[in-house]
Order: structure tokens, then C-alpha cells, then sequence
């Protein structure tokens, strides 16, 4: 019976799915409210399901269900089944997929009330949920790699909800575009695998890494491969670029899946295919320094932003690169209880934004400030929200994080100053986004996301909004304690504990909580002190570093490099236009000149049609001589 | 006796057409569903043939539904029709795109009853093509289909169509008489024109080399794929002509070319497409890859989707000559799925060239607010095209580049084929692009008011999205038969 559970939590979402497209929206369109519901419904018992799953699987042997699968194709070799895997961490991973999913829908209710998308938001939240629980549920490369597509569409279809706004409609094209160059090499090694390996499935490769039957370059070769995948659907340097353009979409949609869990899909991969990682030292060196390179390349880039939601959004970046860099150093548990604490403060950040957004309808902190008189319950749990991605004791970020600087610590020291460095500015930006939004006066305000709202008073969101925050904030709060006694690691490292776990209060007798701990305060106390104490001036600093301040404001110019030169000059410009350009007057210039070139022989030719028999009759007199002549000398 | 049901299938268009031509003055409407009732006939037959097809796996490579009578005996030749696992698909989808084409044509004021004339002549000649294996029956099938062709482009298409349409019957005609001349090398060298027969009868003594009779007939076939360099007819073709001939060309005449090779090329001359398998797996990419560059810089609607069946029709190519059972089935389904999407996407450009009388892409834009039901289809067709997961784009070229990355044809083919993938890349972005242009941004002031698809183009471009997610979430569907009529073509490969 337990094997049935899993289908039933995949289809769920995606049987809401199909009910508000075919039935809601062709003919309940005049009540929207009923999709919300639906939805809901739907993601919430498969959120009651997902428990259940995560008890059997704590009970079942090594921490795996056996279920049956299914015979999909079969083509000679080529045999694919489809069929779902639930282990420790597929069973993690659905926690964090539904309880944030449905936190997500219930607060779009508020959210996107009155909007004329009520329907299509509702049915696109409902299948992204499906493709998730189905990317981690997923027992076979073909399979989920369906699924990796299903989310990165999801994805596509919701950064351009508001589609008559091209800035939206530009941002979801990127979104696509640049994760599947990503997706390119995931799928090179997919085939790369079956080459070598003549399967699909993934508990099967497991056993034959850990075996050591698929080893060397090939190993190194998939794993970056698979890594690729990664860095695109996680927005690692250097794919990174669409994730901030993606925060056109609603904020929820921004909450769940480009910050809780789509783009965590990427460090899923890799933590799924942990095995082949841990027997390359190259790919795993990779993950690590890419990981690490764009914790601090993000975060710095996060510093000098002026949209709320374009700071998480880099913070979001940052954050992924240092699960990279858990997953790199330190091993799959490391890497995954950062995800899963990372998903519940930062969905609570996004629908912090939001919320904010309600109330002022802008996203620009220019604009706000202020708003924790009018709006204390958003405040106070973004206020817990940022104290724990800063890190500080004894909120979930604490717990994670310094597992990550403990273990990059002992593997690579580069990688843990960085790390170090990244965790300051972490606070510093956080802190900074607090104070410029509820700290000091109100600045003004402008029209709202989706203009709904007239008149702008200042109001705290309606209890529909509040009450997810207020879920969220208390996971912020405890869901790090999981993993005190090192439950966690034991959970997902099969019984190998690894961190540094030394009790509740025990931690703090450890010198190195206690740096990181300095480090946080001291960029709280920097983002105090220029924003709200104003002791110092932002504007001088800016003035004083100018040359960063420009460096990170542009963005390091990636996007112009991508977008202008790369695409636009060498390869729409340069190779397609040149190859347009070879197509109509190389190609079809040859196959009309061609056709050119026989009509004029034919008018050129007709010249001897001219009807005088004697110059028929020469014609033929010279050809006869002709062959005699070529008798006597061949034949 | 049995029933003749190949016999049936091909003819019933042509009986609707006399039927139509022996009306005395028709209304337009009784003409329209005469077509109708007709191709849908022949789509429901063909459908019973899926059905009782015996998939059984003991009569691999057997000929079902076979029908053989004397015709020629002085060159012995046979009117001799039978379908396997290679030729059904070909069969169902050219009754299904048929029935669609008349329904896409619903709206056709201009002589209607020539028009339908025309087009259920075409239909018949399309599926004496896959249904005969009599090499002079086939040829003949394969050229009765230039006269439609012809007439329905110069008269009922739009912008150059005399150009378009001379070019297309002149360049194809080139090939035809290759073809003929290889048709009769392996005529004159083995006595036969049992295209099954042949199949694994090595020309003994051949006059001219193996290797030009292959290449005669390549180049036949080649024309129609198209290949690289020889495709330019077709961008002038599908440009100019009308909808459903759109639909039709690049839903199933370009699949001829691809039947053809497997059908001639590869089982007759197996180890000659070994030998240059490696060349023509290059064309194959260069294909895929110029083709999808070329298509980003097209600024027509349907000119974009006419360069987008170059690049795809690169993956048929490379499935092929990559030589591998699963390859070949790769190329047989994606040779079906890219005949579902691009006949929709086809369709699709002309709904909203009917409605908004605006094919260039720089002046279209916002129109998702005006088309609701236009947009989505219009997208899971783009989707699909871009091999999205669940359709069966995903499917037909998935099931291809693991052919061809596994294939043991030659060294190398693992680089190529991987170059083929990253054709994904770029057909994403002009998909995109394209979708954003027409669809998205802010609603453009003289599209106001232009009204969605109505419930006769609802019915046909829902059929559309039904096949493709069909196929696309269950594959074996159709793979299950044609791997039936890929096996034996590959024990005379032999690899």
C-alpha cells in the first residue's frame, strides 16, 4: 500500500492541475476563488502524505521504499521505465516542497486577489508543484530530467505571468534560454551514461560508482555534465544572470520556485548523484569552487541593489553557492539541511517583499521606509528572517552555515576565507534591506504591482498573508535544531556523522561560531550605522569606492557581455546573419543561377534553330566528318 | 477474399474527389463536407489498420495488408501495396494530416471545388507513395504528386506563388530523374522491383557502381528532406503556399524523403550508407545547426517556421545514417512528431494571418490578450517543437540522439551527435523570440477586436495538441511498430 502513496502525492498537484484548465477556467471562470481552493486542497494533503512518506522512510530499512515501475519504452537496448524513488533525501525534499508550496498558495490568495490571471496562476502553481515532487521523486534519469524540464517551464510560464510587460516577457525568455545551456550539458551526459553504462537508473549508476565499474575520466566527464545542469537551474556563475531579471514574475512565484525550491533543484542534482561526485575529486573540486566563487560574487553584487527583490534575489545566488560549497566540501547532508533551512527563510524574505509591496506597491527601497509601525507583523518576521540568513545563533541559517565554514574550513582554505568574507556581507545587505525598509520615515510609495490598489495607505496585509509568515518564521526559527544532535546527517549520510555537533549551547564553546558570529554582527552593526544611525554616509562610501560601486551596480557587465556582445553582435549579428546572408545569395543564388544559366543557354542555343536548310545540312556534313574522324583514329 | 483495406485507404480520397467533381454546381458547404467525410473515412481506416496491425513479435519484418496483382507483366511489374512498421506511421499520419487539411481549409472562398479537388488528388498520391512496394507504382505515386502541388500553389498561395511553385516542381523534378535513373539501374541489374525483395539483394554485376545507384537515388530523396545545400525550394514553397498546403508539405512530403531513404537507400545498399554514413551524419548537423541559425534571422511568421522544418528534419538525417536500431526508430517517430507540430504551427500561422492579416514579426506583438485559445496552442506547438518533455518532440529526438550517441556506425559519431543537441539550444531561443513577438508585450491598438478560433479550427487544432501529447507521454505507441519494420532493415546492416 505505502508504494501508492508517492503516485498519489505527485498526482495530486497535478490533477489540480488539470481540473482548474479543463473544467475551472473554460467554465467557472466567474469564480476564481475556487482555483485557489483546489490548489490548496490538492498541496496540502499531499504536504499530510509527504509526513507519512517521512516516517515510513525513517522506519524502513537503509532509508528506502521500494516501488515498482513502470515499462515505458523499449527499443532493442533502450529500455526506459518510469518510476519513483523516496529515500532520505527524496523524503526531505518533499517537505520542503510542500510545506513551502502550500504556504505559497495560501498566501497568493491575498496576494493575487482580484488579478485577471486568477485562474492560470493557480493552474501553472499547481503543475510547478507536480514537476517538483516529481523531479524529486523521480527514479530514472529519462524521468527526470522530464521533470527538470516540467519546472523550468512552470518557471518560464510564471516569470511571465504579467506577459503585456516586456520586461517580463524579456526576463522569462532569458530564464529559459540561459538555464537550458545548462541543461545542454545534463543532457550530453545523460547520453554520455547510457553509452557507457546502458541504463537510466538512478539507484543502478549509484552502484556502479560506488563499485567503481564507472570510473576516471568518464566519472569526471558526467559528473560535470550533470553540474552543468546545475549551475543553470541553481544560476551559478556563470549562468547566473536570469535569475534577477526572473523577479519580474508575482512574488509568490518568486518565493517558491526561484528561491525555495526550482532553483535548489540544481544542488538536489547534485546531491542525488552524490556518488559519482564523491569518486571524481575533479567534479567534486568544481562544485566546491564554483559554489564558493559565487556565494561572493553574488553577495557582492547583492550590496549595492536598490529593489528589495533584486537583493534576495542575489542573495538567493549567494545562498545556492554556498549549499554548492557545502555539497563540494563537505558532503550531501551538509549541502541539503542548508537548502532545507534556506527554503523557509527566504520564501518568508520573498513574501516579506511582497507583503511590503501590498502596502506600498513598490519594490524599490528608496521608496519605503518606515513600515514597521504600519506593518509590525511583516516586520517582525522579516526581521527573524534576516537574523537567520545572517546567521546568528541560535536561529536555523546558525546551524547550516557554520557546518559549511566548518567543512570547507578542513578542505579548502581559500574557499573558507571567501566564505568568511561572504558571511559579513550577508549580514551587511540583509540589515541593510531592513533598515531601508521599515527603519526611519515613510519616503512615498508608487502604484502597485498589479494596480489594483489606489490610494495608498499604509496597512499590515490581510491575515491570509500574515498567517504563512507568521508558519515561516517559526520554521526560520527551529527548523535548524533538526539537526543539533546531528539527527540530520545521520538521516541523510547513512550513519556517518560528520559535522561538528556539540549540543544546543555546546557550539558556542567552538572558536570558530563565535568568528562567524563577529563577522555577522559586524555587518549588522555597518548597516546600522550608515542606514539607520546614519554615522556614516552612504553616499560618501559610495563616492569612496566608486570604481566597485559601479562594478557591482552594472552587474560586472555580464549581462551586457552576454546579451549585447555574445548573442546580439557575434552570434545573431555575426554567424546567423552571415549564415541568412550565404543562405539567400550563396545557396539560393546558385540553384537560381543555375536555373538562370539554362535559360540563356537555351535562348543561346535556339539561335541555330534558324530554319535555313543549309545550315542544317553544313551542320550535319561537319558532324559526319566528325565521326569519321573519330572512327579512324579510335576505332 | 479480404478485404482490401490498403486499396481502400489510398483511393477513398480520389473516389470523394470524383464525387465532387460529379456534382452538378455544389454549394461550396457540400463540397467542403464531402472532403470532409471522405478523408475522415480514410483516417478511421487507417486507424482500424493500426489497430489490427499484429504486432506479435514472430513476423518482424513481414509485410501486412499485403495486395498483389499483375500490372506491367512485360517488366514485371506489380500493383502490389502492403504497409509494415516503417510505412504505417507514415500512413496514419498523412490520412490524420488529410482530414486536418480540410478542416484548416474550411474557410477557402476562392474556386473551392477545384481546391478540393486538388488537395484529395494530393492525398491520394501521398499515400500511394507509402503504401506501394513496387518500385515503378512508387515512382509513379511520387510524381502524380507534383501536379496538385503545382496548381494549388500558383492559384490559391499568396506572394511570389508562380515562382514559388515552378521552383518547387522543377527542383523536385530534378531529383525525380535521378531517382528514376537509380529506379532503373537496380532495375536493369537485379530484374526486380519488389522493394521488398530487394531489400538485401545485392546487385549482382552491377553497370554502374553501388555507390552512384545510391547516390541517385540519395539525391532524390535528398531534395525532398530536405538536405543542405539542396532545401532553398523550400522556405519560396512553404512560404507562398496556402495553409493547408503548408500543412500538408511539411507534415508529410517531407517525410517521403526520409521513407524513401530508409525504404531504398539503406536496405537495399546498407553497406554503402556505411561507408558514407560519416558524411552524411555531417550534412545532418550542418542541417540542424544552419538551418536553426538561419531560422533566427527570419522576420516572416511562416517563413521562421518553414527554415525551423530544415533544422528538425536534420535530426530524420542523422537518425538515420547514425545507422542504429534505436536511431532509426528515433528518425521514423520524429519523422511522424515533427509532422503533428509543424502542420499545427503551420495552422497556427495561418489563424493568425486570417485574423490579423499580418504575417511580419515586427509588427505583430500583444495579441495574447485578443487569443486566448490561439496563444496556448500556438505555444504547445513551440514547446513541442522545442523538444519541451511530454511531447513527442521530446520523445522522437530523444529517442534519437541516444541512437546515435550509443550507434557504433563510425568513430566520431558521439561528437556529432552531441553538436545535433546543441541545435536545442538555439531552437529554443527562435521559439521563444517568436512566441514573445506575436504574443507578448503590451496589445497592439489595430488588433483590437480580432476574434480567437472558432469551434470548427478549435476542433482541428485541439486534434493536433491530442496527437502530440499522445505521443509525447507514451511513445510506445508507435514505437512498438516501428521498431517492427526497423529490425530487419538492420540485420542487413549488420551492426
Amino acid at each position: 500500500m505505502t508504494y501508492h502513496i508517492p503516485w498519489i502525492v505527485f498526482l495530486l498537484p497535478l490533477f489540480s492541475f488539470i481540473i482548474i484548465s479543463f473544467i475551472l477556467r473554460p467554465f467557472l471562470n466567474y469564480r476564481p476563488k475556487l482555483g485557489g481552493y483546489v490548489t490548496i486542497g490538492a498541496i496540502g494533503a499531499a504536504c499530510a502524505l509527504s509526513f507519512w512518506l517521512l516516517v515510513e522512510v525513517l522506519s524502513a530499512p537503509g532509508h528506502k521504499l521500494e516501488i515498482p515501475d513502470i515499462q515505458w519504452l523499449l527499443i532493442g537496448d533502450l529500455s526506459i521505465h518510469i518510476g519513483l524513488m523516496v529515500d532520505a533525501l527524496t523524503a526531505v525534499m518533499l517537505i520542503v516542497v510542500t510545506i513551502v508550496s502550500l504556504t505559497v498558495q495560501i498566501y497568493s490568495q491575498g496576494y493575487m486577489h482580484g488579478d485577471p490571471g486568477y485562474h492560470r496562476y493557480y493552474a501553472f502553481m499547481s503543475l510547478f508543484t507536480a514537476c517538483m515532487l516529481g523531479l524529486v521523486m523521480a527514479d530514472n534519469l529519462v524521468f527526470l530530467y522530464l521533470f527538470w524540464e516540467g519546472v523550468g517551464l512552470c518557471s518560464y510560464l510564471l516569470i511571465g505571468f504579467w506577459f503585456h510587460r516586456p520586461a517580463a516577457a524579456d526576463a522569462a525568455k532569458k530564464a529559459f534560454i540561459v538555464t537550458r545551456l545548462g541543461d545542454f550539458g545534463f543532457l550530453a551526459a545523460i547520453l554520455f551514461l547510457f553509452y557507457k553504462t546502458g541504463t537510466f537508473d538512478i539507484g543502478e549508476l549509484h552502484g556502479l560508482a560506488i563499485a567503481g565499474t564507472l570510473t576516471g575520466t568518464t566519472l569526471t566527464w558526467v559528473a560535470i555534465g550533470i553540474f552543468a545542469g546545475a549551475v543553470g537551474k541553481s544560476a551559478q556563475f556563470p549562468l547566473h544572470v536570469w535569475l534577477p531579471d526572473a523577479m519580474e514574475g508575482p512574488t509568490p512565484v518568486s518565493a517558491l520556485i526561484h528561491a525555495a525550491t526550482m532553483v535548489a533543484a540544481g544542488v538536489f542534482l547534485v546531491a542525488r548523484f552524490f556518488p559519482l561526485f564523491e569518486n571524481s575529486e575533479m567534479a567534486l573540486t568544481s562544485v566546491a569552487v564554483i559554489g564558493g566563487f559565487t556565494a561572493i560574487f553574488a553577495a557582492t553584487m547583492g550590496l549595492v541593489m536598490t529593489d528589495i527583490k533584486r537583493v534576495l534575489a542575489y542573495s538567493t545566488i549567494s545562498q545556492l553557492g554556498y549549499m554548492m560549497l557545502g555539497l563540494g566540501a563537505g558532503g550531501i547532508a551538509i549541502g541539503i539541511f542548508h537548502l532545507f533551512n534556506h527554503a523557509f527563510f527566504k520564501a518568508l524574505l520573498f513574501l516579506g517583499a511582497g507583503s511590503v509591496n501590498h502596502s506600498t506597491g513598490t519594490f524599490d527601497m528608496r521608496e519605503m521606509g518606515g513600515l514597521r509601525k504600519a506593518m509590525p507583523w511583516t516586520y517582525a518576521t522579516f526581521l527573524i528572517a534576516s537574523l537567520s540568513i545572517a546567521g546568528i545563533w541560535p536561529l536555523s541559517g546558525f546551524w547550516s552555515k557554520d557546518e559549511i565554514l566548518v567543512s570547507s574550513f578542513a578542505n579548502n582554505p581559500i574557499l573558507f576565507y571567501l566564505a568568511m568574507i561572504t558571511v559579513f556581507m550577508t549580514a551587511f545587505y540583509m540589515f541593510r534591506a531592513v533598515f531601508l525598509t521599515f527603519g526611519g520615515e515613510y519616503r512615498g510609495g508608487a502604484s502597485s504591482e498589479h494596480g489594483s490598489h489606489g490610494a495608498h495607505q499604509l496597512h499590515e496585509s490581510p491575515k491570509v498573508m500574515v498567517i504563512p509568515l507568521v508558519v515561516l518564521a517559526a520554521l526560520s526559527i527551529f527548523s535548524g535544531w533538526l539537526n543539533v544532535t546531528g539527527r540530520f546527517d545521520e538521516f541523510l549520510g547513512h550513519g556517518e556523522v560528520h559535522s561538528f555537533t556539540q549540543g544546543f549551547f555546546g557550539i558556542l564553546t567552538h572558536p570558530l561560531p563565535w568568528i562567524s558570529l563577529i563577522l555577522a554582527g559586524s555587518g549588522i552593526l555597518l548597516a546600522y550605522a550608515m542606514y539607520s544611525a546614519k554615522w556614516l554616509s552612504a553616499e560618501a562610501i559610495g563616492k569612496a569606492f566608486s570604481p566597485f560601486y559601479a562594478l557591482f551596480s552594472r552587474k560586472y557587465w555580464f549581462d551586457e557581455l552576454y546579451e549585447r556582445v555574445i548573442v546580439g553582435r557575434v552570434l545573431v549579428d555575426g554567424l546567423f546573419a552571415g549564415c541568412g546572408f550565404f543562405d539567400s545569395r550563396g545557396v539560393d543564388g546558385a540553384v537560381n543561377g543555375v536555373a538562370d544559366g539554362t535559360a540563356a543557354a537555351g535562348r543561346a542555343l535556339r539561335q541555330a534553330q534558324s530554319g535555313q536548310l543549309q545550315v542544317y545540312a553544313m551542320a550535319i556534313a561537319v558532324g559526319i566528318v566528325a565521326i569519321m574522324v573519330c572512327f579512324y583514329l579510335f576505332g | 477474399m479480404n478485404f482490401c483495406y490498403l486499396t481502400t485507404i489510398v483511393f477513398l480520397p480520389l473516389v470523394g474527389l470524383i464525387v465532387i467533381a460529379l456534382l452538378s454546381k455544389p454549394q461550396p458547404k457540400t463540397v467542403k463536407l464531402t472532403a470532409l467525410i471522405f478523408t475522415l473515412a480514410s483516417f478511421a481506416l487507417s486507424i482500424v489498420v493500426f489497430c489490427l496491425f499484429d504486432r506479435s513479435s514472430g513476423i518482424i519484418g513481414q509485410i501486412q495488408f499485403e495486395e498483389k496483382l499483375a500490372w506491367i507483366p512485360a517488366i514485371n511489374a506489380f500493383y502490389h501495396l502492403g504497409v509494415d512498421g516503417l510505412s504505417l506511421p507514415m500512413v496514419i499520419l498523412t490520412t490524420f494530416l488529410g482530414f486536418l487539411a480540410v478542416l484548416v481549409s474550411w474557410k477557402v472562398e476562392l474556386r473551392p471545388r477545384e481546391y478540393f479537388i486538388w488537395l484529395l488528388f494530393l492525398e491520394t498520391s501521398i499515400l500511394g507513395v507509402f503504401c506501394s512496394l513496387d518500385l515503378v507504382l512508387f515512382f509513379l505515386f511520387w510524381e502524380l504528386e507534383l501536379i496538385p502541388m503545382y496548381f494549388l500553389i500558383s492559384i490559391w498561395g499568396t506572394g511570389r506563388r508562380e515562382y514559388s511553385a515552378i521552383k518547387y516542381v522543377i527542383y523536385t523534378l530534378v531529383g525525380s530523374a535521378m531517382m528514376l535513373a537509380g529506379i532503373l539501374s537496380i532495375y536493369f541489374t537485379t530484374g526486380s522491383l519488389n522493394m521488398m525483395e530487394l531489400a538485401g539483394l545485392a546487385p549482382v554485376k552491377p553497370f554502374i557502381p553501388l555507390t552512384a545507384m545510391f547516390f541517385l537515388l540519395f539525391i532524390g530523396f535528398a531534395i525532398k528532406l530536405p538536405v543542405f545545400p539542396l532545401h532553398t525550394w523550400l522556405p519560396d514553397a512553404h512560404t507562398d503556399a496556402p495553409t493547408a498546403v503548408s500543412v500538408i508539405l511539411a507534415g508529410v512530403l517531407l517525410k517521403m524523403g526520409g521513407y524513401g531513404m530508409i525504404r531504398l537507400c539503406v536496405s537495399i545498399f546498407p553497406e554503402v550508407a556505411l561507408n558514407y554514413a560519416p558524411w552524411l551524419v555531417l550534412l545532418a548537423v550542418v542541417n540542424v545547426l544552419y538551418g536553426a541559425a538561419v531560422t533566427l534571422r527570419q522576420t516572416d511568421l511562416k517563413r521562421l517556421i518553414a527554415y525551423s522544418s530544415v533544422s528538425h528534419m536534420g535530426y530524420v538525417l542523422l537518425g538515420i545514417f547514425a545507422l542504429s536500431q534505436i536511431s532509426l526508430t528515433g528518425a521514423t517517430l520524429q519523422m511522424f512528431s515533427h509532422g503533428i507540430i509543424t502542420g499545427l504551427l503551420f495552422a497556427m500561422v495561418g489563424l493568425v494571418y486570417d485574423k490579423t492579416h499580418e504575417r511580419n514579426l515586427e509588427r505583430l506583438g500583444g495579441l495574447a490578450r485578443q487569443m486566448p485559445v490561439i496563444v496556448v496552442v500556438f505555444s504547445v506547438a513551440g514547446l513541442a517543437a522545442l523538444g519541451l518533455p511530454g511531447t513527442s518532440g521530446f520523445a522522437a529526438e530523444f529517442i534519437t540522439f541516444v541512437g546515435g550517441y550509443s550507434s557504433a556506425a563510425f568513430e566520431g559519431i558521439r561528437l556529432y551527435t552531441i553538436l545535433g543537441v546543441l541545435g536545442i539550444v538555439i531552437t529554443a531561443g527562435y521559439i521563444l523570440w517568436m512566441l514573445q513577438r506575436v504574443f507578448y508585450g503590451p496589445p497592439v491598438e489595430k488588433f483590437d477586436g480580432v476574434p480567437d478560433a472558432d469551434n470548427i479550427e478549435k476542433v482541428c487544432i485541439f486534434s493536433f495538441v491530442g496527437a502530440i501529447m499522445l505521443v509525447g507521454l507514451y511513445p510506445a505507441i508507435l514505437t512498438d511498430v516501428i521498431k517492427l519494420g526497423i529490425m530487419p532493415i538492420m540485420k542487413l546492416v549488420g551492426l
